[in-house]
């Protein structure tokens, strides 16, 4: 019989046709060996634009432009694409010499000039280049002069940062709005689809040793598991961005490389200290006290190494103290410190007081976001331990821009963030952001205090590095003791890696993911 | 041979129907999308700035200097009139967010997202059809009751979950099969066959209904009783008769489409058009939304035309206009 089943003979060989064209077309990359192909990597960000203080970060991190100067891990300030600088004795004149075969990706040569127009540029757009009190910047021959008009020691941090990158002329239009990502880094672009996907090949103009790996191909996805499982089914060669779980289920993986790396970002509790219970100092040590890290170091973030003792990680080595007490939590004194300062546990378990204007019930918000996925998770074990001291918590879980307009309208009480003190190489960019007179955004909110401003303004002149540390420790000192913020957790950078992937490791300043260094050796 | 010239009353008929329908579509959603994105509450410039520089970066300078920049200031009615004005020239404007013309990432994202749903509908049918026509020949079989369950149980799943369960078999069971992401061979497939399983659980259902119906009509039974085999009465009397009420029905399950596409895209990092959706509304990026919302009301329009075409092409009746 020429008619099987109800279709006629031509019906079925163009159904049968189309089955097997697309069977064999599916699993065509499998087919090619991973050395041949171009490395696919996957992470959390999309490209949100393409000017640097967007999503520039992006192309620092994988090799396409590049800043300045360059941080090393212990914090200091290394060559990229200056290759040396001079330092005037008042630290306010600034030189640097620029890497004479530098090209940008179109083949023009990286110019003073060009350099200068870079961080004028940047200047006017959100990022650090806006808190340096510039005096100007110069393009000499071969070098670039930068003069202060006041003390800013943070200046290399900020001029490593991918906000101020340099990217060639040609990538701006004349109002100073980035158009192309004309770099002058290993790799170059050669296909961009926001806000997902890019594509990098080796540039021919890179002046440095020849990398590796040959081409990449970036894809932002969105959700943890997505990116878990992209990992896991060998859909991409490094995940970055695993949460918790996942990373906690990959490590058990029989073939995947997983690697992790203490970030200095701390998940903490910022507060109004101008509110007028919060402004009393044992409420915030109760509050601090109620909190149970280890548990949610350890159910949460799946990493009891998470737990915070203190505001500032070990990472950041000459700001964290080994030698201030530890915070943990201690439930009876908490209750103590709340009945000391007149608030007694009414029949529903939250506790009330006689307050100016009759009975006030002890009750708060709590702000969070869910762009990082942990935060929610942890608002709720935040409520319920301070719930179990006699604190009734309301979450509202909102976009983070929430947290900076309730801060400015003064209508915030508690918000619960990740703040990223490795973002400028240097944390005092951050800190003077979050604990200057004014408090921050992020950081301090009608807190009063005077010493850590101060500590901040004097570490910004010419010291000895004996007083630098001495003013280190009385920041870091007065943070702890005060709790303008109360420290809660401390973020891990988790990555999947290919087996077969030689040379990975990660950067905790999240800078770079060095894709120059890597190459594919044996499964 | 029967005539099978369409006739131009009928085609005129639908492109003036729907072409109107496209018109008023366009500016009823972008209008509505625009009034509902300002009644959220938060403030716009903040949520913009959230959206540009991310939460390390979000802070009150940033968020005055888009304020300034994108004059958000300004009273709602002149934003209306001004995007009004736009849309007669066909402009969409630009994204808040990223600084991009509309057009060119919509036009980007509307490729995605049609060949997402055109494969979801392709697949729901060679699915749906095969199980339709098996119950709905016996029906009460145990081809019928299996169907039925199934068709329940998929039906009931929302697309995320099912999605979801997809995804984790997919990438523990095989390696062959992409979890997610696009670019790749094969990428397609698990968003494509989520959505097609809950479009084919009811297509299924209406094929079931309409195969009984066929079987059980008298010219049915007539093409049996002049002597055709029954493989060959289905074929020739029964499938092209059945398959209308199924083609029909597909014009009402596009809003189950339109609805998935906006989900699953999210869940499988497919970067269509439900992608940029969410991500604008979290953002407040609202020309954006405004160009999504529009290019999907049309896609509507537009797919709807499609099924008054098929089914004119399918049925003569139709086609002489009696």
């Amino acid at each position: 019989m020429g008619r099987s089943l109800f279709m006629p003979g031509r019906r079925r060989w163009l159904a049968a046709g189309l089955a097997s064209s697309g069977l064999a077309a599916w699993p065509r990359w499998l087919q090619a060996g991973p050395s041949v192909r171009a490395l696919r990597v996957v992470g959390p960000w999309e490209i949100t634009g393409l000017d640097p203080s967007r999503a520039g970060y992006l192309f620092s991190r994988h090799g396409v432009s590049e800043t300045l100067l360059d941080i090393a891990e212990d914090g200091n300030p290394t060559p990229a694409l200056a290759t040396h600088w001079e330092v005037s004795a008042d630290q306010r004149h600034w030189r640097f010499h620029l890497r004479p075969q530098a090209r940008f990706h179109d083949g023009s040569p990286v110019t003073p000039q060009a350099v200068a127009a870079a961080l004028q540029f940047a200047r006017r757009k959100p990022g650090g280049m806006g808190l340096v009190p510039l005096e100007a910047i110069d393009a000499g021959t071969d070098v670039v002069d930068v003069r202060l008009a006041a003390d800013f020691a943070a200046l290399p941090a900020v001029l490593a940062h991918s906000s101020a990158q340099i990217l060639a002329p040609a990538s701006y239009s004349t109002g100073g709005s980035v158009r192309r990502v004309i770099g002058s880094g290993p790799y170059q672009l050669t296909g961009i689809e926001p806000p997902q996907r890019f594509s990098l090949a080796r540039s021919p103009h890179w002046d440095g040793p020849r990398p590796a790996i040959a081409a990449v191909d970036y894809l932002a996805v969105g959700r943890g598991e997505s990116r878990a499982l992209l990992a896991e089914s060998g859909q991409a060669d490094i995940v970055y961005g695993l949460d918790p779980a996942s990373w906690q289920r990959l490590k058990r993986h029989a073939r995947l490389q997983v690697h992790s790396v203490p970030l200095p970002r701390t998940i903490y509790l910022k507060l109004n200290a101008g509110h007028r219970w919060l402004a009393e100092l044992p409420l915030r040590q109760a509050i601090s006290l109620a909190i149970d890290r280890a548990g949610i170091a350890h159910a949460i973030l799946r990493d009891p190494q998470a737990a915070a003792s203190q505001l500032l990680p070990p990472a950041l080595a000459q700001w964290h103290d080994a030698d201030l007490p530890a915070m943990g939590q201690d439930i009876a004194v908490a209750r103590q410190l709340l009945a000391a300062a007149g608030w007694q546990p009414a029949a529903d378990g939250i506790r009330v007081r006689q307050g100016a204007k009759g009975g006030e019930r002890l009750a708060l918000t709590l702000r969070t976001f869910p762009d990082r996925p942990e935060l929610p998770i942890i608002a709720a074990a935040v409520q319920e331990q301070l719930r179990q001291v006699g604190i009734a918590v309301e979450v509202l879980l909102g976009n983070a821009s929430d947290v900076p307009a309730a801060h400015r309208q003064g209508t915030l009480e508690l918000a619960l963030g990740a703040r990223g003190y490795g973002i400028y190489a240097d944390p005092m960019v951050t800190l003077l952001q979050d604990f200057g007179p004014e408090g921050g955004d992020w950081g301090a909110m009608n807190w009063g205090n005077q010493t850590v401003p101060a500590a901040l303004a004097a570490l910004q002149g010419p010291l000895r590095e004996r007083d630098r540390h001495a003013l280190r420790r009385t920041v870091t000192r007065t943070l702890h003791e005060e709790l303008p913020v109360i420290p809660i957790a401390w973020n891990l950078l988790a990555a999947a890696v290919h087996p077969a992937l030689r040379g990975f490791t990660l950067d905790p300043l999240e800078r770079s993911y060095r894709l120059e260094r890597l190459l594919w050796g044996e499964a | 041979m029967q005539d099978t010239r369409f006739n131009s009353r009928a085609l005129l008929g639908i492109a003036l129907r729907r072409g109107g329908q496209a018109g008023a579509v366009a500016l009823l959603v972008g209008t509505l999308s625009f009034f509902m994105m300002r009644w959220l509450p938060g403030d716009f410039a903040y949520r913009i700035a959230a959206g540009r520089y991310g939460y390390d970066l979000v802070s009150a300078e940033a968020a005055e200097a888009v304020r300034r920049e994108l004059g958000l200031d300004a009273p709602w009615y002149t934003a209306l009139a001004d995007w009004w004005l736009q849309l007669l020239r066909f402009d969409l404007g630009e994204s808040l967010v990223t600084g991009h013309r509309i057009i060119d990432e919509v036009a980007h994202q509307l490729g995605h997202t049609l060949s997402l749903a055109f494969a979801a509908i392709a697949l729901s049918v060679v699915i749906a059809l095969p199980l339709g026509i098996a119950a709905g020949l016996r029906p009460r079989g145990w081809a019928d009751r299996l169907g039925e369950g199934a068709a329940i149980a998929l039906r009931a799943f929302p697309p995320f979950l099912l999605g979801l369960l997809l995804v984790i078999a997919a990438a523990n069971l095989s390696d062959a099969i992409p979890a997610a992401g696009h670019g790749e061979a094969g990428n397609l497939l698990l968003p494509a066959l989520t959505l097609a399983l809950g479009l084919a659980a009811a297509s299924s259902r209406v094929a079931r209904e309409s195969v009984a119906r066929v079987v059980a009509s008298d010219y049915y039974a007539f093409a049996l009783t002049k002597g055709l085999s029954p493989r060959l009465a289905l074929w020739r009397h029964g499938v092209r008769n059945a398959a209308l009420p199924v083609i029909a029905y597909l014009g009402v399950q596009l809003a189950f489409v339109i609805e998935g596409v906006v989900i699953l895209e999210t869940l499988f990092a497919w970067p269509g058009i439900g992608h940029a959706l969410v991500h604008a509304v979290f953002w407040r990026d609202v020309p954006m939304i405004q160009g999504t919302c529009l290019m999907l009301g049309l896609c509507f329009v537009l797919l709807n035309a499609a099924v008054d075409l098929a089914c004119l092409l399918l049925d003569p009746r139709r086609r002489r206009g009696t």
